[in-house]
Formats: C-alpha cells, structure tokens, sequence
C-alpha cells in the first residue's frame, strides 16, 4: 500500500461543517488531533438540553480500535480486568486495563459488534500496548478512529428523537446494547451507550454519510429541543454520573514518572470490573497482592456544603486539621439538575468510607481578593445523578 | 499420584542438571526431561563423522565455578589444562600468551598486559562472587536484596578509590579503547578483543566489552582447560551426579508445552503426548522458547511479555568441525603447539572488521577463529593418527540474508578453511569430512532460540538485576510455579553451573520461606 500525504494540523471532523454553521462563540480545542468545541452557543444551555432535551456531541476523535480474529475473545480477556466471557455480541461493556504493575492505563468502552470481532474506544491513543497484548497470539488490531464518525444523542427526548428517525425497534435496545440500522444503504450502528449518565444512544456511521445523518437527526429532534453540545456541558454530566476521566480522576499508567502517582482500579472504585476469577489478565498479579494488602488511595465522591465548587481543593479529616490533608479534590462542579456542590477526589485509606464526613478547603475568588472556606462534604456512595429512563426499556417517550 | 514431582526440570542441559542434582540433594523428588538422545544440552561430544568426535558446542571449560565442583564433587579429567594462546601473525612471529605472560611482544607490551590482566583478575573476582548468587531486586523493601546491594556496593568501594573508578569507568566501556590505550602489539590488541567478543553478537567497537572479557574470566581466571572426551564427559559427570541423588532423567522425551492452569504452573506435556505433575517446573530452555513457546504469552501478563519479546538473543558464533588426515603445518609452530588453543585475529580492527558484516545479515569474509586440536591430546576423539579441529567462528549472524541454507553453508566453511589455510596451507587437503554448525543449527539441535551462546545477549542492559528481563532476575518468572535456570537467567552463558545452582538454591530458599 502507497503511503498517503501525512496530515499536518487539526484535522476536521466529517461534521465539522454543521458544527461550525452552528458555531457562535469560535471556541475550538484540540482533542486527539480534532478541532473539537468548547462551546457552541452557551455551556449552561447546551447541559440543559442533556438533562431535559436532547444533546448531540461529536465524538469521531475518540480514539477506537478495531479488534478481530481468532483469538480475539481471549486476547480481550487478557487486556482488560472484567471478564468479557459474559459479553455476548450485541453487548457493549465499560472496562479498565492495566499494566503489569496493576495501575490503570485507561478505561473505555469495548463494543462487541459481532461474533469475535470488537471496538474499543478509550480517550488516550494505545496502539503500541494493544499490539504488545497481542504478542503470540492470533489477533488484529486496527487503528479505526477515522473511519468512522460518530455521535452522542443524548437525553430524556433522545429516544424519541431516533424513533421520529424512522429507526424501527429501537424501543428494544436495552443499556449497554447495541444495534444495526440502514441508513441510506450504509449500515448505521446505534449503541445504547454514553458518558452523561442520562437515557442516550451513539450513533457510528461510515464517514461519507456523516453530514447525512447529522441533518436526519436534527430534522428529527428539531420539536424536541434538540441541541448541538460542546466539551464543557458534557464534562458537567460526566461529573454528575461519577464518571472516571483520564488526567483528572487518574494518570494512565504509562504517563505517569513518578511511582504513587499512577492509581489502581481498586483506587478508583472499580473493583467490580477486576474479576480474579479469570486466571490471568493485565495487572492480576498486583492487584491480587493490593487486594492482600490493602490499597492505597480511594476515589470519593462528595457531596459538599454550601455553592463554592472546590476546584483543586485539598481534602482533611477534621476542620481544624492543617497538619495534613489526606487527599485531593480531581474534578468539582455546581450541580444545576442535583443542586448539590459535588466533587470527586482521591483520599488515602482508610479515610472517605460512603458515609463518613471530610473537610475540603476550599478557596473562592472576590473582586479580586481571595477567600478561604472549610467545606464539610459527606462521601456519598451512589452516583449523583441516576434517572430512572437511564434504565428503562423501553424509555418513556418525553 | 504416581506422575507428581516436587520439581520438573525441562532440558538436562548443564546448568538444568546442575539444578536438579542440587534439589535432588535436598531430597526433592525430581523430574529431568530432555529433548536430545544425551544429557548436556550444547556442552556434549558427538561424532560428527565415522571415528570422529568433538565438542558439538562449547569446547573450553573456564568457568565451571569451584562452588559446583565442590558441591557435586564433581572432578573431570582434564585432557589439556592451562592453555596457552597463540595468536598467529602473517610473518609467522606468532604471539604467545600464557596466563599473564605474553610473549613475542615489547617488554612494555607485556608489563602492560601484566597489569591488565592483574587489574581485570581483581575485577573479575569481585564479579565472581557475584555470579554464584542471585542478583539483588532493585526498589524493594526485602533485607536480603538490600543486604546484597549494600555488600555490592561495600565490595565495588573496598576496591579502593583508584581501583573503585576504574571499574566504574570501564565496566561499560568497550574493550576496543582499552586495548589501543595500552598495548603496541596489534596480535595482542587483536587477542584481547577476540576473547572480549567471543560467543556475542558484539565487536570490540561494542559497549560493555570489557565486560564481557571479565565475565569469560571470571570462572578460573581465564586458564582454559580441554575435558578428556569432550565436553561432554562433564556433562555425564552431571547427569551421574543428578542420577545417584535420585533424580529421574529421561532423555529423548521433549517437552511440549508448560502446562498452566488458573494462572499456575501444575506440569509439562511431553511431544508423545504424557503428562507430568508439578507446582514447580524450572526451564533449562531460553527465555524466549521458555514463555512464547512452551508456556505461551497469554498466560503471562504484557509488560513481561514483551520484554522477553524484545530480548536481544541472536546468535553469531559458528563451529566448525573438521576431520584430519593429519595435523596441518603452521609455518612457526612447533607439534606441540598443536595442544594449544591458535586464534586468527591480527589486530582489534581485524575483529571489528569481521563483525561489520554481521550487523547487515552476512558473514564475515575474514573471520576470527578460535582453533582447538583436541585429538592431539585426547586419543578418544578420533583414529590413530588421524585429528580433529574444533573450532569457534565469528562472525555467522543468525539472520543470514537468504538463510543459512547449504550453498551458504558451504561457502562459509570455505572461506573459514581458507583463512585457516593462510597459515597452515596444508589444511584443506587434510580434511575428510566436515561439520559446520551455525547458529541457525544451534537453535535446530539443541532448542536455543537464536542459537546464541549465552541464550540472551551479554549486555549490562540484560544483566545481573536486569537478567533476562526486568522483573524476573531472580529465576522465579512471574508466573506462579515458573523457573528459570539456565543461561538466560543470571549469571549467563558458558559451562559454568552458576545459573543451575543459583535457581536451585533460590527455590529451596523460597521453599523454606513459605
């Protein structure tokens, strides 16, 4: 194969047109090589149309890599912490792999798209460690990132948005399923997946048919609130789900100079993904020993007193403790649909059990002069934010 | 169950029968399995033709440590001991060395090789005790490695300040600088570097070449010794040693696979298709053979996987055998010398020019050899009259461009005769029959994936803490029940006992320990 021209710059993705005619504010970030929007229009707007219409977020520049032949099932069980046994075709699952030291390097989603053949998608790029997973065994893996556009739909009207597609059955679709569609002769796959923690589907199609299924969609959400989102509203309902991201929650493993500084994911309150009964996987070895011994550090999510978000905050044991904190806070908002000042942080063991209270110092700004609060937060066990039709099946036509 | 063993050796190579005579001595029920119809792994005698036998590998013994001996009682007869070097020169003003003498060169020459050979004796004896004990882990909290490192440390600072920084400074050095800095002689320049390089796939010009000059004395200082009957006769001596302390050795019975199951080692599965029980299977094979092989990647963990993965075990060292009519004529030397151990390498860029093919997949077009008559002193070997030359040829890469097939083969042997034959021009009508084994038939005879020598690179990059790989010096591989013991953990290569006694004795350890 002749080696095409390499791409230098920001690459577009095949929605960047009807991204940018939305665009209000020029707002762009770089994610993974993409241009990707902060914003379009207004960040507290586009979160409203998470939680009570519907958001529709780009997410082609996630990183996604093609995993089939043979041995792929094995190969996968040996990557990941779960055991992907249990993950027929059709099933999507969130997972978490690890080096051989036990410390997570990323986590994502593995889709199982047909009989032996998966996607993975994870924020950070892994074609190397993927490819040294698969010494001596009979797998291929392809970097897929390009080749396929993809959207979050996300929100209450969600459902309702693809049915007035036309997508027929996908009443059916259950969380963490996933399922084919024609759409104007390409095969449209939909996974009832997401990083909000709200009813919401993704949609993966064929690049050239990316403009297509943009205008479809709106055409079809336009009497639902439908909404074009950027990266800030998302990471507020990432935040409201409890869920993990690489770079604030933790370090991928591989990135990290430091010892101490990478986390296990019995540290991130995964343990329900490590299943020590698969004889092997990345990272059993240690996490057994860790299980032994005990870990480390422990993510919490607190719910704080009062409505100063405590970004960056330190976390103590008592109020009137400066002598040591015993953790940090790793990601912190207003919560405007829980109306709760959540955060999550990293504390040291055996501190931040679910139920017990920590201290947050927490630092505001005020024309110009700093201030300084001690927070009592409890640590909640539960995600903030959960909404009955995250589950439903069939979802209620809102 | 009458098929579980305390321990299951696989390969009854040396060090895998060191290992098991020490275990079996400990009063282990143990389990040797072995591919070949013979004990000793690449340290046998073999015919190669109808009278003729030889050394199929390894061919001088100098490191066989005097712990093992000690311990197995082990006392070979010795066809030839103190050897002496002769480094043939075109003019026939050949170079002799003996021990710390050096002869045929400038009285300066030879003070500065006493002193070189003083300086490299008192290294090497610090890395000797070094070799006949496991390597300290790095980074952890155990009393025992931190013991060893501290004493490491105490030992390299005893040296005294002078000699401390010259072992820091020329311990990863190349051997190339050194002996341009202190010799005039180009024949001892270029004998120097051939034993620096010898069985590695590195030139004088490489890093860590003094290194490796240390590591070949530390064993008996360097004096090189011919066993009557080969090298395998030590090797039987071993398998003897083994069998009375009551291990099983079964030959001709290799070893498929390593059996793992729920992320344990529980036995082996021989090629006919047995099975054999055991929590402990220790692996005489290479690494690489060791866990892509027999255990089989997905049952060890990535990072280590690829480690052993990218280990560097390619092998470059050649033998060649050949079948005499009689002894062949060196202009200026004597019968005698015959006994002797002749090599061909003028100077260091004669070596380094020899590897520089090596490097691109090709074989060297001036070879440096290490040449052995061991029939001249050993009548076992071959018929009244008649000898044979067992010789070590460099460089034969194991990735030959186009593969070692027999035209390749066939040019390579004679461009190696007619090397030879420029100092003994007799030679080639001499010949009755030959052998040439390259690496690529190492690897297919005796199972050592890359047919190298030492079964992983000698490089510090790959040794001592680091040997094979990072996370596994200590003969426990990381997977439960799973040892190593033969050269490509540490110490190394060569028929020195050291790998097979130090697993045998961390195992007991580990043992007591639990």
């Amino acid at each position: 194969m002749k080696p095409g021209p390499v791409h230098q710059g920001r690459l577009k993705s095949p929605f960047y047109s009807r991204l940018s005619s939305l665009d209000t504010v020029n707002e762009w970030h770089q994610w993974k090589g993409y241009s990707s929007a902060n914003l379009l229009f207004c960040s507290d707007v586009e979160y409203f149309a998470i939680r009570n219409a519907t958001a529709v977020f780009d997410i082609t520049p996630m990183t996604k890599y093609r995993i089939s032949g043979p041995d792929s099932l094995a190969y996968v069980n040996r990557l990941v912490t779960r055991d992907m046994e249990k993950i027929r075709p059709g099933r999507v699952a969130y997972a978490v792999w690890c080096d051989d030291h036990g410390q997570v390097i990323d986590d994502g989603t593995i889709f199982h798209l047909r009989d032996g053949e998966y996607r993975l998608c994870s924020q950070e790029r892994h074609f190397a460690w993927l490819n040294d997973c698969a010494i001596g065994m009979d797998v291929e893996i392809r970097h897929e990132t390009e080749e396929v556009a993809a959207l979050a739909v996300q929100g209450p009207t969600s459902f309702s948005v693809l049915r007035n597609m036309g997508l027929e059955g996908i009443e059916t679709l259950k969380p963490f399923g996933l399922t084919y569609f024609d759409f104007h002769g390409s095969e449209l796959m939909v996974s009832r997946t997401g990083f909000t923690g709200d009813l919401g589907y993704e949609l993966w199609i064929e690049p050239d048919k990316a403009e297509a299924l943009w205008d479809a969609l709106f055409a079809a959400g336009e009497l639902h609130g439908i909404r074009a989102i950027g990266t800030e509203a998302l990471e507020m309902s990432r935040i409201e789900a409890g869920f993990l991201a690489a770079y604030h929650e933790f370090l991928p493993a591989d990135e990290t100079v430091r010892t101490g500084r990478s986390r296990s994911p019995l540290e991130l309150g995964l343990e329900w993904l490590v299943d020590f009964k698969k004889p092997n996987f990345n990272g059993r070895r240690a996490l057994a020993e860790e299980k032994r011994r005990g870990s480390t550090w422990r993510l919490v999510k607190l719910d704080i007193e009062g409505n100063k978000p405590a970004h960056n905050s330190y976390v103590f044991a008592r109020e009137k403790n400066n002598k040591g904190n015993i953790g940090f806070i790793t990601s912190a908002i207003w919560s405007p649909v829980c109306k709760q000042n959540i955060a999550l942080g990293s504390v040291r063991m055996p501190h931040g059990a679910p139920g017990t209270h920590v201290w947050v110092e927490i630092y505001y700004q005020r024309e110009m002069h700093w201030s300084r609060k001690m927070a009592k937060a409890t640590v909640v066990d539960k995600p903030f934010w959960f909404p009955a039709r995250r589950g439903a099946t069939p979802p209620g036509p809102y | 169950m009458t098929d579980f063993y305390d321990a299951i050796v696989v390969g009854a190579g040396h060090n895998g029968l060191v290992c098991s005579a020490i275990l079996a001595k400990a009063g282990k029920n143990v389990l040797v399995l072995e591919a070949n119809q013979q004990v000793g792994g690449a340290a046998v005698t073999r015919e190669f033709a109808e009278g003729y036998s030889v050394s199929a590998c390894a061919h001088l013994l100098y490191q066989l440590q005097p712990e093992v001996r000690r311990e197995l009682g082990l006392s070979p007869q010795m066809a030839t001991e103190h050897m002496s070097t002769i480094v043939l020169a075109a003019d026939g003003k050949h170079l002799r060395l003996h021990g710390d003498k050096a002869q045929g060169v400038s009285e300066e020459d030879a003070a500065q090789y006493r002193d070189f050979r003083k300086r490299m004796k008192r290294f090497a004896k610090l890395l000797r005790k070094y070799l006949n004990r496991p390597p300290p882990r790095l980074g952890t909290k155990d009393w025992q490695d931190l013991g060893t490192l501290a004493q490491l440390g105490l030992d390299v600072r005893m040296l005294g300040k002078e000699e401390m920084r010259e072992f820091l400074r020329l311990i990863g050095m190349n051997i190339f600088d050194e002996v341009t800095e202190r010799f005039a002689s180009p024949l001892l320049r270029g004998a120097v570097s051939l034993d620096a390089v010898l069985g590695t796939h590195l030139g004088p010009r490489s890093p860590n070449t003094i290194m490796t000059y240390l590591y070949r004395l530390a064993g008996d200082n360097g004096r090189l010794a011919v066993p009557r009957r080969g090298m395998g006769s030590v090797t039987e001596l071993l398998g003897h040693a083994a069998r009375s302390a009551g291990a099983d050795i079964r030959t001709a019975t290799p070893v498929r696979r390593i059996i793992v199951e729920n992320g344990r080692v529980t036995g082996v599965e021989t090629a006919r298709g047995e099975r054999f029980n055991s929590y402990t299977v220790i692996s005489n094979a290479d690494p690489k053979r060791t866990i892509n092989q027999l255990v089989g990647t997905q049952h060890v963990e990535t990072g280590f996987a690829r480690r052993i993965h990218h280990l560097r075990a390619s092998g470059n060292a050649a033998k060649l055998h050949l079948a005499l009519d009689g002894l062949p004529s060196f202009a200026g030397l004597d019968k005698k010398d015959m006994g002797e151990r002749i090599v061909i390498a003028g100077d260091e860029h004669y070596v380094e020019r020899a590897f520089n093919p090596a490097k691109y997949g090709e074989y060297s077009a001036a070879p440096v050899v290490e040449m052995t008559f061991p029939s001249f002193r050993d009548e076992t070997l071959a018929p009244t009259g008649k000898h044979v030359m067992s010789a070590v040829v460099q460089y034969a890469p194991h990735g030959l461009k186009g593969g070692w097939d027999d035209d390749a083969k066939t040019e390579f042997e004679n461009v190696v005769i007619d090397t030879i034959a420029r100092y003994a021009p007799d030679i080639a009508g001499r010949v009755t029959a030959s052998e040439l084994l390259t690496p690529a038939d190492i690897e297919r005879e005796f199972h050592i994936t890359g047919g190298h020598w030492h079964h992983a690179e000698l490089t510090l990059d790959q040794f001592l803490f680091v040997r094979p790989v990072a996370g596994a010096a200590q003969y426990a591989m990381p997977l439960d029940g799973l040892y190593l013991c033969g050269a490509g953990a540490h110490p190394g290569g060569g028929v020195s006992g050291a790998a097979g006694r130090n697993a045998a004795r961390s195992i007991l350890k580990r043992e007591k320990a639990a």
